[in-house]
């Protein structure tokens, strides 16, 4: 069985990423993911891995060598933070334009400028459409668990396609918690051999990767692409169950709290649903009928789940730590609210920008949101759709 | 212009993934010719088979006979890039509209 650690979250994706024991990392440090690249570096040096680790002088290159080593049919990761995710941005939509199962951790940070190293979530929404597969992770548990599962989603042979884990910057990557870990025999068995339906050094069956596909093909290869995305779903269900029967652990693709009877609830990715579950606690023992959705996984976007979870509810706010300066929202807003917008009866649905730059998301705040919320639930209306919680006037 | 998609083309159902080419040597369906404006044109008689045009060639359009000489240009393939008119020692190559 499983043994309980206190580590930090980038300590643990880093002993996820032993356990997992890739054939190639390449890495370029950048705050505040460093300490997982560090970590898994003295774990080559000391012969802990069979990993070939690839040094290079940039995120670029890095996932740049993620691609090759992955064409190869190697079983490839990475790891990365906000500028870092930003200069990999070629190549991401190389990695799944080519159907590389590369998989990475994000711990994610605000995007400069104004530079700033604390937790936001603009640079893996920044990458939403790069056809990777996305998971959010509420502490170093989920983020242990969801890296494990990617490897096995990722390298599926109906999907290969690359996955990204996040994890909040400082909240959850410097902050100690007890997670349980699998056996190093656990997670060797969980994981099947990587299959790759192709590798450029296969001279037997001579294969060209990535050819100029002009009018004529590359339609075809996107939706193709897309098709895969969606199909996606079908492992990523059946490799969570297989996970939940291995290590005990329910993690329901969209997670809820008290959502039943609920009348209102917020609905926020990553470290702040751990908040807000507080916060819903506290408000039940006065009789406010609260609740929290929490999505762990935002690509492919689980629309099923979603309207699942926001059926019975008046009022709805959707929380992003991330803007998309459009007037319109947030992305997981937007994209929440266009889910629910073909349904009869429906919540009245708001948003809050929230927590840009590591700004701390307290108490106070959600109990705002909520406040705000039960008027919306009792009038049918919201005065505001946009509305950014936490920033100074 | 022709509607792509009424060309019979495979379709995104049975197309390889990723856009890859699972064989060698597709490039030789991919014929260059068309995209030429001028060809070139050899004067065998002051041609002296010293092959620059062969080696130069980025299309190995230049062929080479059995015994070593010079051969025939492929117009498949020649896109008319004019390199070995530039490199031939004997101003032999002339690029003509065709
Ligand atoms: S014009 Fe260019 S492509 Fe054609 S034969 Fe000469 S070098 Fe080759
Ligand atoms: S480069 Fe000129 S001289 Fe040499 S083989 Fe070609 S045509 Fe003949």
């Amino acid at each position: 069985m499983g043994k309980k650690v206190a580590l930090i979250g980038t300590a643990a994706m880093a002993t996820a990423m032993r356990q997992i024991n890739p054939d190639v990392v390449s890495a370029f440090p950048i705050t505040p993911q460093t300490a997982i690249v560090q970590d898994f570096a003295s774990y080559v040096h000391n012969g802990m891995v069979d990993t070939e680790f690839i040094t290079v002088e940039s995120e670029h290159s890095a996932m740049s060598a993620c691609v090759g080593a992955a064409s190869a049919g190697a079983r490839v990761m990475t790891a990365t933070s906000s500028a870092g995710l930003a200069l990999m941005w070629e190549i991401l939509s190389i990695a799944s334009g080519l159907r590389l199962p590369v998989v990475m951790t994000n711990v994610n940070r605000a995007l400069s400028a104004p530079i700033n190293i604390h937790c936001d979530h603009s640079d893996s929404m920044g990458a939403r459409d790069a056809g990777w597969i996305q998971f959010y992770s509420e502490n170093s548990q989920e983020g242990y668990d969801n890296l494990i599962k990617s490897i096995r989603i990722a390298e599926d042979e109906n999907v290969r396609l690359p996955a990204m884990v996040m994890i909040d910057g400082f909240i959850t990557g410097h902050s100690t918690e007890i997670l349980e870990i699998l056996e190093d025999s656990q997670v060797k068995g969980f994981l099947k051999e990587n299959k790759a339906p192709y590798s450029v050094l296969d001279i037997e069956n001579p294969s060209t990767f990535g050819p100029l596909q002009l009018t004529d093909y590359y339609f075809e290869t996107k939706k193709q692409e897309a098709d895969a995305m969606v199909a996606s779903m079908d492992t990523i269900k059946a490799v969570c169950k297989e996970y939940r029967e291995l290590s005990g652990r329910e993690q329901p693709l969209v997670d809820t709290y008290m959502i039943d009877d609920a009348e209102m609830a917020i609905m926020v990715l990553s470290s702040t649903a751990g908040t807000t579950r507080s916060v819903v606690r506290e408000l039940r023992k006065d009789g406010i009928k609260a609740g929290l959705i929490k999505p762990r996984l935002f690509r492919p976007f689980p629309k099923e789940e979603i309207i699942e979870s926001t059926k019975n509810l008046k009022a709805l706010a959707v929380l992003d730590r991330s803007d998309s300066f459009s007037g319109q929202g947030g992305p997981l807003y937007s994209e929440v609210r266009s889910a629910l917008y073909d349904l009869d009866t429906k919540p009245v649905i708001t948003n809050y920008v929230y927590g840009l730059g590591g700004r701390d998301t307290t108490i106070d705040q959600i109990k705002k949101a909520f406040n705000d919320l039960s008027s919306v639930a009792k009038t049918g209306k919201a005065e505001n759709l946009v509305n950014y919680l936490g920033v100074r006037e | 212009m022709a509607d792509k998609t009424k060309q019979e083309k495979p379709g995104y159902k049975t197309i390889p993934m990723g856009g890859m080419i699972p064989r060698a040597g597709s490039s030789e369906d991919y014929k260059t010719g068309d995209w030429r404006v001028k060809k070139p044109v050899r004067d065998d008689e002051k041609c002296i088979d010293c092959l620059f045009c062969y080696i130069f060639c980025p299309e190995r359009a230049v062929s080479v006979t059995e015994d070593g000489k010079i051969g025939k240009i492929n117009l498949d393939y020649c896109k008319g890039c004019g390199i070995c008119a530039e490199e031939c020692p004997k101003d032999a190559i002339k690029m003509e509209l065709e």
